[in-house]
């Protein structure tokens, strides 16, 4: 058995106590929720803690609300209370269809979207469909509480925004308007995405009004933003726009090889998934 | 503010309340071992095969990923637990009938991912439960058998209702 070494566990019971604890320990101690990146992380010694601050029992930091034209979702709210929400399948159908679908039933029980971002383990799905969807994250520090956008706060592998006194304490995520849709396409090939593409546009019938946002997850560091102008104002069947959108795709990322796939296999899916979440975003009935 | 490396839990334990001094460092997993109850089974230890699946407060969780002080104030569920009474549970009753083992290395997670998701939703489709499944390996059955018998035990369980 994978032994992990001793640690202090703080079980805070509210925002403030947690606060106060992760100005107190500093970089000596790890926020913990659902574990489901940390455990395994100090089960393989890659990472060491003497103090880790379990953050469920903050309620503050719990569960899904509909607030002004945003909804905003507690940093401890598990994948599975978020593949469940009512509230997300009305508002935010894409981003709940892709918490249906990260990892396994397992981790989508334990793990949480806060950890997700915080640990911003690449392999992840939603930084990218949170990017695409324009969504900030929330954080709360001794200085009092600030807004990043996702993309801003996630700065590389493993590598956030997050100040060593601060903590993840929600996702806000704006409300598309009327007419405007969102998708998510992914291939993975263990539990992890080999490549993630998210779309949001506004489309009507099959004609793009402006620019779709397009970010490929997974395959760089951080999702990166392709740029999607040659679909402004044309069709998903004009060939020669969704193609040059492909290409953009698949010049822009930068992928090594790892165990999901050599660098040139990662850059040819980039633009297959490209493609598809595209093809989906107007046709929902088309492959995935 | 804590200052040592365990922590006292309450929690039940297949429906009984125990107070334990847990090590924080401990798995859920070992715990359950050293209880004598080793249904649940260390395989890959890293989330992504099911063979130590346990439900905890209903849902199903990887017990080697989960720290067993996770326990306090929540209602663990092992495989232990199913026939208790002396006859065993509708899904271990459908999984002999469709012959869904074979070593049976899987099986006590397979069948407490199964209840739970006939917890969570007693008229599943066979895409659900496919769907449900993913991230429970087996090496033997080729899975078929294992999906008939989820939706046989839906059915059973439905009927019974
Ligand atoms: S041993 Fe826990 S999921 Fe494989
Ligand atoms: S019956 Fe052998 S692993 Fe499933």
């Amino acid at each position: 058995m994978l032994i992990l070494s001793d640690f202090r566990l703080h079980r805070p019971a509210s925002l403030a106590d947690a606060l106060l604890l992760r100005a107190e320990l500093g970089d000596e101690g790890a926020v913990y929720a659902g574990g489901t990146e940390l455990l395994l992380a100090l089960k393989m010694g890659v990472l060491e803690y003497e103090h880790l601050i379990d953050i469920k029992r903050c309620p503050e930091l719990r569960g899904v609300q509909q607030v002004d034209g945003t909804v905003r979702i507690g940093a401890a709210t598990t994948h599975r209370d978020l593949e469940t929400s009512p509230l997300l399948a009305r508002l935010l159908p894409a981003l709940a269809e892709l918490e249906r679908h990260v990892a396994n039933i397992r981790v989508r029980a334990a793990g949480t979207i806060g950890g997700n971002l915080a640990f911003a383990e690449p392999h992840a799905d939603p930084p990218a469909m949170l990017t695409a969807l324009d969504a900030r994250v929330e954080l709360a520090g001794p200085a009092g509480v600030r807004e990043l956008p996702v993309e801003d706060f996630v700065l590389g592998a493993y590598e956030t925004a997050l100040g060593d006194d601060e903590l993840v304490t929600a996702v806000v995520v704006p409300v598309p308007p009327a007419g405007v849709r969102a998708t998510y396409r992914k291939l993975a090939t263990l539990e992890r995405p080999t490549v993630g593409v998210a779309v949001m546009g506004e489309v009507a019938g099959d004609t793009f009004a402006t620019a779709p946002a397009v970010v490929v997850g997974a395959v760089d560091e951080r999702p990166l933003r392709v740029d999607a102008t040659p679909l402004a104002g044309a069709s998903v069947r004009d060939r020669d726009a969704l193609e040059a959108v492909v290409e953009a795709a698949r010049d822009l990322v930068d992928p090594v090889d790892d165990l999901s796939g050599s660098a040139d296999y990662k850059r040819h899916l980039t633009g297959v998934v490209t493609r598809r979440a595209l093809e989906h975003i107007v046709d929902p009935g088309s492959p995935s | 503010m804590s200052d040592t490396t365990t922590t006292a839990v309450t929690g039940r334990i297949n429906g009984r309340e125990q107070t334990l001094q847990i090590d924080n460092a401990d798995l859920l997993l070992d715990v359950l071992r050293d209880l004598g109850l080793r249904g649940a089974k260390p395989s890959c230890e890293m989330e992504v095969c099911g063979a130590c699946t346990v439900q905890l407060d209903g849902l199903p969780v990887s017990a080697c990923t989960t720290l067993a002080a996770e326990i306090d104030g929540r209602d663990v569920e092992t495989i232990e637990h199913l026939d208790a009474d002396g006859t065993l549970h509708p899904v271990q009753e459908a999984f002999l009938r469709h012959s869904a083992l074979q070593c049976g290395f899987c099986t006590p997670g397979m069948v407490m991912t199964a209840k739970a998701l006939l917890e969570q939703d007693p008229d599943p489709s066979r895409e659900d439960v496919v769907h449900w499944l993913e991230g429970s390996i087996c090496r033997c059955t080729g899975y078929a058998t294992i999906i008939d018998a989820v939706l046989d035990a839906a059915e059973v369980m439905r009927r019974a209702r």
